[in-house]
C-alpha cells in the first residue's frame, strides 16, 4: 500500500462543517444546485403569485392600476419580484446549458466551467437590468 | 431479449424528453412575451388587456401552463425522489404537486377567458 494514501486520513462521514467549509462545489456544481432551487422556488410559491398578479391586472383597470402603482410599490413585493427574475432568469439560462450539454455540445471541463461562469454572470446580470427598470 | 431490470411503471425516457421539450416551448414563449412586453413599456392597462385578448395569445399562455405543469411534475417528481425518503410522506407531497399544477392550470383557464 502507498504510503501516502494509507496516511491520510479519509473522512468517514460528511458533518455539517465538512459541507459549510472544506467541501467545494465546483461551478458547474452550483449552477446545478441553484437550478434545483430556482425551479423549486418558481414552482411554489413564484407561480402562484405570478397568476395572482396576472388575474388581479387583467380583471379589470382599477385592478391594474391597484397592482402597478400600489401593491408593486411596496419595497418586499419589488424584493420578491426580484427574486422571481433571479430565480427565471437562472433557471432559463442553465436550462439551455444543460440542454446544449444533451447534445454534447461544450462537454470539455474548460468549456464546462467558463459556461458556468457564463449561466452565474448572466442571470444575475439580466436580474440587475430588469431590477433597475423596477427601480 | 434484452435483460432489463425491473424498476417500476417505466424507465424514465418519457420524461427525460417531456421535461426538454416542454423547456424548449416555455423558452420560446418567454422570449416572444419579453419582447412584445419590453416594446409597450410602460405598460398600460389597455394594451396588457389586449394581448391576452387576442386568440393566438390566449392559446399559447395555455400551451406555456400545460407544458409548465408537465415540466414542473417531472422536476419537482426528481426533488422528492431525492431527499424524501419516506414513502408516505413523498406520496402525499406528490399528490399535493399535481392538486397545485392542476389548480394553476384551471386559474390560468379561468384568467384567459373570463
Amino acid at each position: 500500500m502507498s504510503s501516502a494514501a494509507a496516511k491520510k486520513p479519509r473522512p468517514k462521514y460528511l458533518s455539517l462543517s465538512a459541507l459549510l467549509f472544506e467541501i467545494r462545489l465546483p461551478l458547474p456544481g452550483w449552477v446545478s444546485i441553484l437550478h434545483r432551487i430556482s425551479g423549486a422556488l418558481l414552482f411554489f410559491p413564484l407561480a402562484a403569485w405570478l397568476l395572482y398578479l396576472l388575474d388581479a391586472s387583467l380583471a379589470s383597470e382599477a385592478g391594474f392600476e391597484r397592482i402597478r402603482a400600489g401593491y408593486l410599490q411596496a419595497p418586499l413585493v419589488k424584493a420578491g419580484l426580484l427574486l422571481f427574475i433571479w430565480a427565471y432568469c437562472h433557471h432559463f439560462c442553465a436550462g439551455i446549458r444543460f440542454l446544449l450539454l444533451d447534445l454534447n455540445r461544450g462537454i470539455e471541463l474548460r468549456q464546462a466551467r467558463a459556461s458556468s461562469v457564463a449561466v452565474l454572470v448572466v442571470s444575475l446580470a439580466l436580474t440587475a437590468v430588469f431590477g433597475a427598470r423596477l427601480w | 431479449m434484452v435483460n432489463r431490470v425491473i424498476t417500476g411503471a417505466h424507465y424514465g425516457m418519457r420524461d427525460w424528453l417531456a421535461q426538454r421539450v416542454t423547456a424548449a416551448i416555455m423558452a420560446v414563449y418567454t422570449l416572444i412575451v419579453a419582447v412584445i412586453v419590453l416594446m409597450n413599456t410602460p405598460l398600460k392597462y389597455a394594451g396588457w388587456q389586449a394581448l391576452f385578448a387576442q386568440g393566438w395569445m390566449r392559446v399559447a399562455t395555455l400551451l406555456f401552463m400545460f407544458s409548465l405543469a408537465w415540466h414542473a411534475w417531472v422536476g419537482v417528481r426528481d426533488i422528492l425522489m431525492d431527499y424524501i425518503k419516506h414513502d408516505g410522506a413523498r406520496l402525499t407531497l406528490q399528490v399535493f404537486t399535481l392538486l397545485l399544477l392542476g389548480v394553476y392550470v384551471g386559474w390560468t383557464v379561468q384568467i384567459l377567458w373570463r
